[in-house]
């Protein structure tokens, strides 16, 4: 009986898809049922942020930092973005201050991964993961709003402090808010992690080996999840990471389902890192004095880097002495952990591509900048 | 619509000979000669649009920040769905497009191809300024576009950086009023629209 003639077959997903976050183009080469080749197409949301920022003062590119770059984690781009200029400048800040961001980068965690637990739910066909989230993010949300008055793009952090002080109460608020969404916690564990649809779709599928993780240089979750023991958070600690008690989830399996319980379980230690902050906060000043808006940056260069909810966040900046940048290079996470998944997605079925490309966890913003 | 934009026109045009109306057509076309008939004709179309308006479905179409505003305004506090918007992932089952978020050069023939997919009658928010203008990427930016009107019309702009879930929710209601005035039976006659009817 002569062979059936096959050939291989290129599907294009994207730009517009409902399951790729955004505007990523997805060249799939399939054989049969099975992936052969991914080759992800990049540049839809190519914002040049990059060369922006060398137009920009650094107080500028705050605002700038929240909306060009991973948009889902603004405030942490704000830390990366200014703690490369103090850096850099030597400005100090006062003690206040850093708890402060340290408090409300643990809670842009919080939201971030929430608002992918909930889209990773809406992928694979859990929609009630969707609409808890969306009620738990809402008072995340709440807690921004009350502060820096705004829900997604903040321009909260300055160079030498944050804006304002909390407003009084607050910090009430948020302890509430940090006991309330440990139960919720509980509850999103009991809706997903024993079940057996979420473990069929995610056990087992995209597995990233710790040697394939070091090489494509993975980050964050992505490489937590593959036994690779790495956070900014513990390796270079900045503001008071190294004064609060807090645990980096580490899992070996390299799998959806080890990406999911790395991300479930560092919004637990977010949520204690907020109450531990709260606790020790001192009362005192938020913002340097005698910082100028228009800052004049001595020359020089340097590499700061953040844990941000997707990885590893680096800014190399070079500065010539004047009011702006000379250059802004943004190591992006997600754009790392984009190419990772090229190798992730080879040997699977089509019908995973979904649930791999929704365990990485990307921004497009992040990708492309 | 802005100026520059392409030329839209939503109308179909009836044929110069009466054999290729559409039904619906020839039926407007006799009710409308008949004395009193226009008033029934507006009636039919109130019912229409008062139909029309209250399940625009949208297209699931996001571009960068302003669409986490779009997933939580249909999320759980706001929910969108109230008012007859339910998401469709495909352009063909979508009345609306939400253009939430910068678009770049390289994006644009995507949104134009994915609005040119959508069926008749078809309708577009620009959500934030961004989609709007250009926004915070105006100056200094070599790959955003300067509005998505440049690309296709608009009926509602919602503005903000990004606009919070009450902002597009408004942008909704705003289109849902602009539907409930459109004359689309009485202007295939090829006759103005009856003011205030």
């Amino acid at each position: 009986m002569p062979s059936l003639r096959t050939e291989e077959l290129i599907l294009n997903m994207g730009p517009q898809h409902p399951s790729t976050h955004g505007v990523l183009r997805l060249l799939v080469t399939l054989d049969g049922e099975n992936i052969v080749e991914v080759q992800p197409d990049i540049g839809y949301l190519h914002s040049s942020v990059e060369k922006m920022m060398e137009h920009r003062n650094y107080t500028q590119n705050i605002a700038l930092a929240d909306r060009g770059m991973d948009y889902l984690s603004a405030l942490v781009n704000e830390m990366a973005v200014i703690r490369a200029a103090e850096t850099l400048a030597e400005v100090p800040v006062p003690e206040r201050a850093r708890y402060i961001r340290t408090i409300f980068m643990e809670l842009q965690r919080l939201a971030s991964h929430l608002l992918w637990l909930g889209t990773y739910g809406i992928d694979l066909g859990a929609f009630t993961a969707f609409l808890w989230c969306m009620r738990e993010r809402e008072l995340i949300m709440d807690l921004f709003e009350a502060v820096t008055g705004g829900r997604l793009h903040h321009v909260y952090f300055r160079l030498g402090g944050v804006n304002e002080d909390l407003p009084p109460g607050w910090t009430d608020r948020c302890r509430e808010f940090c006991h309330y969404f440990l139960n919720r916690l509980d509850e999103y564990h009991k809706l997903l992690t024993g079940n057996p649809i979420w473990q069929a779709r995610t056990q087992g599928i995209g597995v990233l080996t710790r040697d394939q993780a070091i090489a494509f240089g993975a980050c964050g979750p992505v490489a937590r999840a593959s036994g690779l023991a790495w956070d900014v958070r513990k390796s270079h600690p900045y503001e008071v990471y190294d004064r609060v008690e807090f645990q980096v989830p580490v899992y070996t399996e390299g799998d959806c389902y080890a990406r999911y319980l790395v991300r479930m379980d560092e919004m637990r230690e977010a949520t204690r890192i907020i109450l531990q902050c709260l606790d020790q906060m001192p009362p005192g000043e938020v913002r340097a004095p005698r910082v100028p808006l228009n800052l004049k940056v001595p020359p020089g260069e340097v590499y700061t880097r953040v844990e941000s909810p997707r990885g590893d966040l680096g800014i190399h900046l070079v500065s010539t002495g004047g009011e702006t940048p000379w250059r802004v290079k943004i190591r992006a996470p997600s754009f790392v952990n984009l190419h990772a998944l090229t190798e992730m997605m080879k040997g699977w079925k089509v019908a995973d591509i979904i649930a791999i490309l929704g365990s990485i966890d990307i921004v497009l913003a992040d990708v492309d900048r | 619509m802005s100026s520059g934009g392409p030329e839209v026109t939503r109308m179909v045009r009836i044929p110069a000979d009466g054999s290729k109306t559409a039904p619906v057509e020839q039926l407007v076309e006799v009710l409308h000669r008949l004395p009193g008939g226009q008033i029934l004709v507006t009636s039919i179309e109130n019912v229409l649009n008062w139909a029309r308006a209250r399940s625009i479905w949208p297209l699931t179409f996001g571009l960068a920040c302003c669409a986490m505003e779009m997933m939580q305004a249909m999320g759980t506090r706001f929910d969108l769905d109230r008012f007859g918007v339910i998401p469709r992932a495909t352009p063909r089952q979508a009345d609306l497009i939400i253009v939430a978020g910068r678009c770049t050069i390289k994006m644009a023939p995507v949104v134009r191809r994915l609005w040119e997919q959508m069926p008749e009658p078809k309708y577009v928010i620009s959500m934030g300024s961004c989609a709007t203008c250009g926004g915070p990427f105006y100056y200094d930016n070599y790959s955003i576009l300067k509005g998505i009107d440049t690309v296709i019309p608009v009926d509602v702009y919602v503005p903000g950086c990004p606009p919070r879930p009450e902002a597009l929710i408004e942008g909704v209601l705003k289109l849902q009023e602009k539907i409930q005035k459109e004359r689309r039976l009485t202007r295939r006659l090829g006759e103005a629209a009856p003011a205030g009817a």
